[in-house]
């Protein structure tokens, strides 16, 4: 065992602290090739992570860099900055710290290069900015380890493919590179030691005390929570309550719109004034550090947020967190209970807001998930070839390279570890010439071959092109949205382009709490002015609205099977045992389809429990085969849980329908077209540098010079129908918002255990489905004829029509045949 | 063939849904702003290599109009090449094609501010062209009477029912008529632009593209 020297146990006893055991098996395995330490909040992770470094550093005698820490987030950087200055001060300690975000400025950035501090805190893109550069040996040159902060949320997302990239790249400028990661609470700690060591290097797991379990409940109000929906009016009473019995509440939402309904009408019902704030990632960067220090000053009592919140910042004295909706995933409900509480040993205190009827239920499940330490996940594929191509592009900007060199390298990476050379190759040959069947680039590659083999840029001013464009995080297209005024007045926030293009002048929205009047849009800003209007149209905001997890999914089918429910409200266990008398409740390994007439249509329910998005794409091909199939369907709406079709024909016998070739092949066709996949081409030939975000030549007055990602993804389709970009696209949309990999997990876990029932009028279970929002309508001339529609009115209206001779049956040129 | 007739100074005319204008009574096609080329410029200048294909997507829809129409002369309204280096730098196969479009019928260059020097390709090259009560240049001029031009990509938009329907549009008023750009690979300026708005009269009408092209009144659209 390794003893504090006295300098730091006499600190730490000055603060009546004392080391803690995981602290302490850290410090032991400090040598350990890669180390990964799951902790709850408040556990001490972060001087867990450094205090290796404060040891080793406190002699004076370590010259250049460090260590390297790399969070998430840009505000958990400079908290930790502050964090550690406290120790270096209080013991003197000869340390060097500086960081470095998107925020860092130029004169700054200049110095860290020319003399990098001891311990250097950044974040991912960051640093793969840094290792783009020439200098980036000398730059990194005696680096010793790296802390990875919140690794658990970058193992989930590209951001963290990307960083292990470059921490292979780092690994080879300085081979005894040591690798600390910190995370929250998970399912699998093995699969998160995996993407962290270098391949095949082994990664100990150093588990801390979990602490007591959380006390966690479901709010009961005396209100019945609705049939469908997911605003949570009901519970305002009953949360503004909670709130006045707590120091301070985070009030958690699954979207950002439902957070600023929510918070609309908690401020309409706060008559005492309690200072409450809101929070989100569309919000402004100012409104949000505002309410960022107010809170940290504790000046608010609670604060209405989404999954910005999500991550370790110390938030202050919050005594509870509330959850609005059913959580959907049980591992970020346990990460967001974990924000209750940042006093170690002391249990967090949680309460659970179903939205609806059928969210009690979930809600319940979930909790059920929590008690029995049962977490969820779904396992991340392969590392994916888009930020490959990113990062083959970053190398050749730092200087030639060689193929194979690279290659050993990437795999390195555990992600990429099962990388084949041939998919490696084909990501360089479209990095080098863009990877198209047609040879048209021969000339003006990007990357080219020296006479010795190895690769560079062709052009070295494109350098500046991929370094601008560097990163990983989508960005969507959004417009800011600011207050009228002469020079441009008080930023809100952002709002989606789609939305703002239905607004028009005059029509009122909510966005940061309040309500907005929209005036115009000037340049690539929305205009707007304060309003009173009562009932304000909700502003769309990107961000991901979570599909249930398979696993919790699974388990709201097996509370089902119970013969009675003594753990569910009144209300709810009488609403499933209605079902069981007049139809059936959906059971594990088979599945329900009801089928009944209602409101003059022929209606179909699939109780098919494949997430949103699966039951969403389920509802587009089924609704496709049944056109097929003559019966005429009309449109569909999905759940989490179920899809509804309606139509005029009634469904007779459903199996046919669930034939999965037959749904394949439905999707292949379907889906080539389909907005989603055009989304997320954007997304992945961004990252892979075939889009470019940012360029030189500042931003253009008008918008002619540039066209939509949507032309290339056609002209591809059309004429490359195997290109790269494409393979890449597809397989990521069936993971993500297509999501048939759930489609074919349901037709697998049921296969033909089929149970149709035929019934006379809507069934208890489907009745929600019914009042639910986002009714697609199933109709490929629609367009067409909307717009033919408006055209005629728009021109009847300003009196153009008259002047204008209509549109002539029998075209012109057929007069000379 | 779908199209949108309406009459501009005395020529009775055809907006059809490619984008292309059409005059039966000349059995005259025009076509602006293909950009021909514009992934091998972007890649030569540093840019990112895009799908190769906007050059062949361009004239297939090209060649479409052209079989089903009597064309006996086309005029390319300029910007038909990203830049002269692209149309140098073109594939021979493509060239091929532009050759064969052209078989038997007159063709006219009119330059652009892309494309200002003559290519080396069949045709007449002119800095614009008057045929009857029309005049066909690149870019509108103040003051200009019966003028075909091109230049701008004007797009409009309308809204229905929470749907934003944007579109290439041509823009017509008493005295000018500006074309979308028929090029793959091209964006669109809102008609709503000053660039824009400063050439249209109050009256004009915006045409949108597409399976039924619709005329909407340009201001408000």
């Amino acid at each position: 065992m390794n003893d504090l020297p006295p300098l730091f146990a006499d600190w730490f006893s000055s603060r009546g602290w004392s080391i803690h055991p995981h602290q302490q098996l850290m410090l032991d395995k400090a040598e350990a090739p890669a180390l990964l330490l799951i902790a709850p909040t408040g556990g001490g992770k972060t001087l867990s992570g450094f205090l290796p470094t404060l040891l080793d550093l406190a002699d004076g005698s370590h010259e250049g860099m460090h260590t390297l820490y790399i969070s998430p987030l840009k505000a958990l950087a400079a908290d930790i900055k502050r964090n550690l200055t406290t120790p270096v001060e209080e013991m003197r300690l000869p340390i060097t710290i500086d960081e470095r975000t998107g925020d860092t400025t130029a004169t700054r950035r200049k110095r860290q290069r020319a003399e990098p501090p001891n311990i250097f805190l950044t974040t991912p893109e960051s640093l793969a900015l840094l290792v783009s550069y020439e200098d980036a040996p000398r730059m990194f040159a005696g680096l010793k380890r790296v802390v990875i902060d919140e690794i658990h949320a970058l193992a989930e997302s590209k951001r963290g493919d990307q960083m292990m990239l470059a921490l292979a790249r780092l690994q080879t400028i300085c081979p005894g590179l040591k690798r600390v990661g910190l995370s929250a609470t998970v399912e699998d700690p093995a699969a998160i030691a995996h993407l962290m060591a270098r391949h095949p290097d082994p990664c100990e797991v150093v588990l801390a005390d979990p602490g007591p379990a959380p006390d966690i409940r479901m709010l009961r109000t005396e209100e019945v929570p609705p049939w469908s929906g997911g605003g949570a009016a009901y519970a305002i009473p009953a949360v503004l309550e909670e709130v006045k019995r707590h120091n301070t509440t985070l009030i958690f939402h699954n979207t950002r719109a439902q957070a600023e309904i929510f918070f609309h009408n908690l401020w309409l019902a706060n008559d005492e004034g309690l200072p409450i704030g809101i929070h989100h990632g569309s919000l402004d960067r100012t409104q949000r550090t505002r309410v960022e220090a107010a809170m940290v000053r504790g000046e608010l009592r609670a604060i209405v947020c989404t999954g910005s919140l999500d991550l370790g910042i110390d938030w202050g004295d919050v005594d509870l967190v509330i959850q609005i909706g059913a959580p959907k995933n049980v591992k970020r409900l346990v990460q967001r209970i974990g924000r209750a509480n940042h006093r170690y040993n002391a249990p967090s205190k949680a309460l659970l807001v179903p939205a609806n009827r059928f969210e009690v239920v979930e809600c319940v499940a979930a909790l059920e998930a929590v008690l029995a330490g049962e977490l969820d996940g779904e396992p991340r594929g392969p590392g994916p070839r888009d930020v490959l191509c990113q990062h083959i592009l970053i190398t050749a900007c730092a200087g030639p390279f060689d193929a194979d060199d690279l290659f050993a390298e990437v795999t390195s990476a555990g992600a990429y570890a099962a990388l084949s050379r041939p998919a490696f190759d084909d990501c360089l040959a479209f990095c080098a010439t863009g990877g198209y069947a047609l040879r048209a680039y021969d000339r003006w590659q990007r990357l080219m071959q020296d006479a010795d083999g190895r690769w560079r840029l062709r052009d070295p001013r494109s350098a500046q092109r991929i370094r601008m464009n560097i990163g990983t995080i989508q960005d969507t297209d959004t417009l800011k949205v600011r207050m009228r005024r002469n020079r441009g007045g008080k930023p809100l926030g952002e709002i989606e382009e789609g939305f703002a293009a239905t607004l028009t002048k005059g029509d009122t929205f909510l966005i940061g709490g309040q309500i907005v009047r929209y005036e115009g849009l000037r340049e690539m800003t929305v205009e707007v002015s304060r309003d009173a209007a009562k009932k304000p149209r909700i502003a769309t905001f990107m961000g991901t609205k979570f599909a249930t997890s398979t696993q919790l999914s699974a388990r709201v089918q097996r509370m089902f099977t119970q013969e009675s429910w003594p753990e569910l409200p009144e209300h709810t266990a009488a609403w499933l045992h209605l079902q069981r008398e007049v139809s059936e409740l959906p059971r594990p390994g088979r599945l329900l389809v009801e089928s009944f007439p209602h409101d003059g249509r022929q209606q179909t329910v699939i109780y098919g429990f494949a997430g949103r998005n699966g039951m969403q794409t389920l509802g587009l091909l089924l609704t496709k085969r049944m056109e097929e199939m003559g019966l005429h369907p009309l449109g569909f709406v999905s759940t989490d849980y179920a899809t509804l079709i309606w139509g005029l024909d009634a469904v007779e016998d459903p199996a046919p329908l669930f034939d999965l070739a037959a749904l394949q092949e439905g999707l292949e066709g379907w889906l080539a077209g389909n907005a989603v996949m055009k989304r997320t081409f954007r997304a992945c030939a961004t990252i892979a540098g075939l889009i470019e975000r940012n360029t030189p030549s500042a931003r253009k007055s008008g918008r002619q010079a540039t066209f939509s990602s949507d032309i290339l993804y056609d002209t591809l389709l059309r004429y490359d129908p195997d290109h790269l970009m494409l393979q890449i696209t597809r397989e990521e949309a069936l993971r993500g918002l297509v999501d048939f990999g759930r489609i074919e997990e349901m037709i697998g876990r049921v296969g033909d255990r089929i149970d149709h029932r035929v019934l006379s009028r809507v069934t208890p279970l489907a009745a929600p489905l019914l009042l639910e929002m986002g009714r697609v309508p199933v109709s490929g001339a629609a367009e067409e004829r909307l717009l033919a529609e408006e055209a005629a009115r728009l021109m009847e209206q300003s009196g153009l029509a008259a002047l204008t001779p209509p549109p002539s049956d029998r075209p012109r040129w057929r007069a000379g045949f | 063939m779908n199209g949108y007739d309406f009459t501009f100074c005395g020529a009775h005319l055809t907006a059809l849904g490619s984008g292309a204008l059409w005059w039966a009574d000349a059995a005259l096609l025009c076509v602006s702003d293909l950009h021909m080329g514009k992934s091998e410029r972007i890649l030569r200048r540093g840019g990112t290599a895009l799908p190769p294909y906007e050059t062949l997507d361009t004239l297939n829809r090209l060649a479409a109009d052209l079989a089903r129409l009597p064309v006996r002369h086309v005029i390319c309204l300029g910007d038909s090449f990203d830049d002269s280096a692209a149309a140098q730098a073109l594939p021979d196969d493509m060239r091929g094609r532009i050759a064969a479009l052209q078989a038997g019928r007159d063709w006219t260059w009119i330059e652009g501010n892309h494309d200002p020097a003559p290519v080396a390709m069949g045709g007449t090259h002119l800095a614009e062209l008057r045929v009857g009560p029309l005049t066909f240049r690149h870019i509108a001029q103040a003051g200009a009477t019966g003028e075909v031009s091109g230049h701008y990509h004007p797009k409009a938009r309308v809204r229905s029912r929470g749907r934003s329907i944007s579109r290439p549009a041509f823009l017509v008023d008493d005295a000018r008529l500006i074309l979308p750009a028929f090029g793959t690979y091209t964006g669109g300026l809102r008609c709503g632009s000053e660039a824009l708005t400063r050439l249209m009269r109050a009256d004009a009408h915006a045409i949108l593209t597409g399976n039924r092209p619709v005329a909407v009144p340009m201001y408000g659209a």
